[in-house]
């Protein structure tokens, strides 16, 4: 039955048939490689600026260079790769997890990877035709106006960004679309796998965020390329409008590519603990929370503007209440484990270092949302290491168990775990000596985005046990190389259903065939494969 | 045939609900630029006082909307003389907004003269794009159910008039807050 599919996937990859594939695995994994590639470059740029920093005084890059490394290296990890990463396991898993046999617009899928691909070409384009955008990820006003920027770097961003952007967008409808139409008989949405529950709210978040930060950007070209005034505060505009803008966007866009991740986190933890997913209806009514609340948080990031103290206070408080059905899944996790059977395989233990890392972002993001605590630690590294452990500690974490978890499905191979555990440890020590010690640097007053700075500050330790850190990490992605490597060609064979796990994906063959399943799939509960394999002791209704 | 038996709940159709959620994200899209507009309204206000032609786009704008009108009729029976129609309105109502466009430019205002030319041009600029797609997309399936008339589906005419009812929708905005807020100051 799936001799034939599996004779044609390699072939797939082989010819032109990349080019032309409308299959939901193939661009799940054309998706997942675009983020791997630009996760080695967005990871080279992140070596090149600590080494810049490792030292006070240092010379390996002149300020301009500096600038636009800074830039790409945060748009570089953010549309380029979360996104991708993210999307791509979208695309793979939830057609197989909904029991569908592809999504529900194959060929815009194809679209959307094409543009997406295409977005991150213009913006790299620009490297050799005029400079890269210089001005942060945020791209702040009037910093990105004609009198201020020099060369056409944010014309390079402006394009990159909306046509990535668009690419993301018609993903999102048709992830959504297929979700809410395309599920199973018997699958309700009250039985769906939380991770197509997380890819549906994450779904409806780019759908609602991700065209604010298109008209932005036509705002910017029109300023940039007509003569504009919009955002240039010497004409008349008002450069604070573009915060507003850019962080309605941008403030939802952190969930975006967070509640993927916990929606990864959400399958891997219950298989690995033996037990069903503890308070599943808390878990997905918590991610529709902070959906929701998204909206209403974005300016936290705008505090020292000086927008007054109601607008301050009541963002304040918004941030903290997003902390509390965040802090549900955290203790839904916790309680799913306990009493569990727990199997230390990669993907758990992946789950819980992404456990403990996110909760340290998590926090020190509370802090932030103290409006005294963020007026003084503003634009300094205590913000720089807040995000990287939401975004490194969280949603990468959390792709690396994925990773883990579904790479035996997508290959029919298991990856090693001693290279495994070599990648956790490398990557666990790692970031903790990147990140840890950029907070005591903000604490101690050291401004992000700042090319050198002077020594007998109190910054140089510090500064270079992140340098270290920074070189761990990467030594831990070449341990995942090398152990993909091994195991796509030699790896032990998976088998349908390696980890004895609960959803649909894993009742297939491995990797599935093109149509996914022999007969459509009939369910009748949260766990199908469990009843399936446990007749005498299905999930209670 | 009713028009109420051919119509499909869009919540049910993946074409039509995959069309709704882009016209939804579209919306957040013009909400941002019309919001950018009323920021900046008053600086442009003694400007679009005195240049703007409330009356001439006044009367344009009843054509489009009168199109919405056909639209529903067009898609109700599949009629490609209602389409027809609903295209040359919307094809009038651009040529409207040249006639307007000409004689704002010749009377020196540009997007980057001051601040309403900046948001005007914007706002109306990026809603006449969108008549422009509307007008291709009708084009499309006025096109396509000539050669092969069994081919196009309902949902194609349904998803084009639900486009083209937005694109009507998002003129009622805009038309209210620049040219009738124009006028109540």
């Amino acid at each position: 039955m799936t001799a034939t599919a599996l004779a044609r996937r390699p072939g797939a990859f082989a010819t032109a048939g990349v080019l032309r594939t409308v299959d939901h695995k193939d661009i799940g994994i054309m998706y997942v490689l675009l983020g791997i590639a630009f996760l080695a470059i967005g990871g080279l740029e992140a070596l090149l600026l600590r080494v810049q920093l490792a030292t006070p005084g240092e010379h390996v890059l002149d300020p301009s260079t500096y600038d636009q490394i800074f830039t790409m290296h945060g748009i570089t990890m953010i549309f380029l790769v979360a996104i991708p990463m993210l999307v791509g396991f979208a695309n793979y898993v939830v057609p197989l997890q909904i029991g569908a046999e592809d999504v529900a617009f194959p060929r815009l899928n194809a679209l959307s990877f094409w543009l997406t691909l295409s977005g991150g070409v213009l913006l790299y384009l620009s490297f050799v035709a005029g400079g890269a955008p210089d001005a942060g990820w945020f791209a702040y006003a009037p910093l990105t106006e004609p009198a201020h920027a020099v060369g056409n770097g944010m014309d390079w961003y402006i394009f990159g960004l909306a046509v990535s952007g668009a690419g993301t967008i018609i993903g999102a409808i048709n992830l959504a679309v297929t979700i809410l139409l395309m599920r199973c008989p018997g699958m309700v949405m009250g039985r769906a796998p939380m991770f197509t529950w997380m890819v549906l709210i994450t779904s409806v978040l780019i759908i609602a965020a991700y065209p604010i930060l298109t008209s932005a950007l036509v705002m910017l070209l029109v300023d940039r390329q007509l003569g504009g005034r919009f955002f240039d505060p010497a004409g008349g505009g008002n450069a604070t409008l573009w915060q507003h803008l850019f962080w309605s966007f941008g403030h939802p866009e952190v969930y975006i590519v967070v509640l993927p991740a916990f929606g990864m986190i959400s399958e891997i933890i219950p298989v690995f603990s033996g037990k069903p997913l503890f308070g599943y209806r808390f878990v997905a009514a918590s991610g529709i929370a902070i959906g929701f609340l998204s909206f209403g948080v974005w300016a936290h990031h705008m505090f020292a503007v000086g927008l007054g103290d109601a607008e301050n206070a009541f963002f304040s408080a918004t941030s903290m209440l997003i902390a509390v059905p965040t802090g549900v899944k955290v203790f839904n996790w916790l309680a799913t484990m306990w009493r569990g059977r727990i199997r230390l395989a990669m993907p758990m233990v992946f789950a819980i270092g992404f456990i403990a890392t996110f909760v340290i972002g998590g926090l020190t993001g509370v802090s932030l949302a103290v409006v005294p605590i963020d007026l003084y630690t503003t634009d300094s590294y205590y913000v720089v290491g807040h995000l990287h452990y939401v975004l490194f500690g969280g949603t990468m974490m959390a792709v690396f168990a994925g990773l883990y978890y579904w790479f035996p499905k997508v290959t029919g191979r298991l990856l090693g775990h001693r290279l495994g555990l070599a990648h956790f440890w490398l990557t666990l020590v790692g970031l903790t000596l990147a990140f840890l010690p950029m907070h005591l640097l903000g604490i101690e007053g050291m401004p992000r985005r700042v090319w050198t700075y002077p020594p007998g500050m109190g910054w140089d330790w510090p500064n270079l046990v992140s340098t270290i850190g920074s070189f761990l990490i990467a030594a831990g992605a070449i341990a995942l190389a090398a152990n993909v490597w091994r195991s796509l060609r030699a790896g032990e064979r998976a088998g349908d259903d390696p980890w004895d796990a609960f959803t649909l994906e894993w009742s297939t063959a491995s990797p599935p065939p093109s149509y996914n399943f022999d007969a459509i799939p009939q369910v009748r509960g949260k766990r199908p494969l469990w009843d399936r394999k446990h007749p005498d002791r299905m999930d209670p209704l | 045939m009713s028009a109420q038996a051919n119509a499909i709940p869009f919540t049910r159709d993946r074409n039509l609900l995959g069309v709704a959620l882009f016209i939804g994200s579209e919306s957040l899209f013009f909400l941002s630029v019309v919001i950018a507009f009323v920021v900046f309204r008053e600086q442009g206000l003694a400007t679009a006082k005195a240049q703007l032609d409330i009356g001439r786009t006044a009367l344009f704008s009843v054509l489009l909307f009168a199109s919405s009108g056909t639209m529903g009729l067009a898609a109700a029976r599949r009629s490609r003389a209602w389409l027809g129609l609903t295209a040359l309105l919307g094809a009038a109502f651009l040529a409207g907004q040249g006639l307007e466009y000409a004689r704002l430019l010749g009377a020196g205002l540009r997007p980057g003269s001051e601040m309403f030319g900046t948001t005007f041009f914007t706002l109306t600029g990026l809603h006449a794009a969108h008549v422009l797609v509307g007008l291709v997309l009708l084009a499309t399936v006025l096109v396509a159910s000539l050669a092969r008339p069994r081919r196009v589906g309902q949902t194609a005419w349904e998803g084009i008039a639900m486009y083209w009812h937005f694109v009507d929708a998002v003129w009622v905005v805009v038309f209210s807050v620049v040219y009738v807020g124009t006028v109540l100051g």
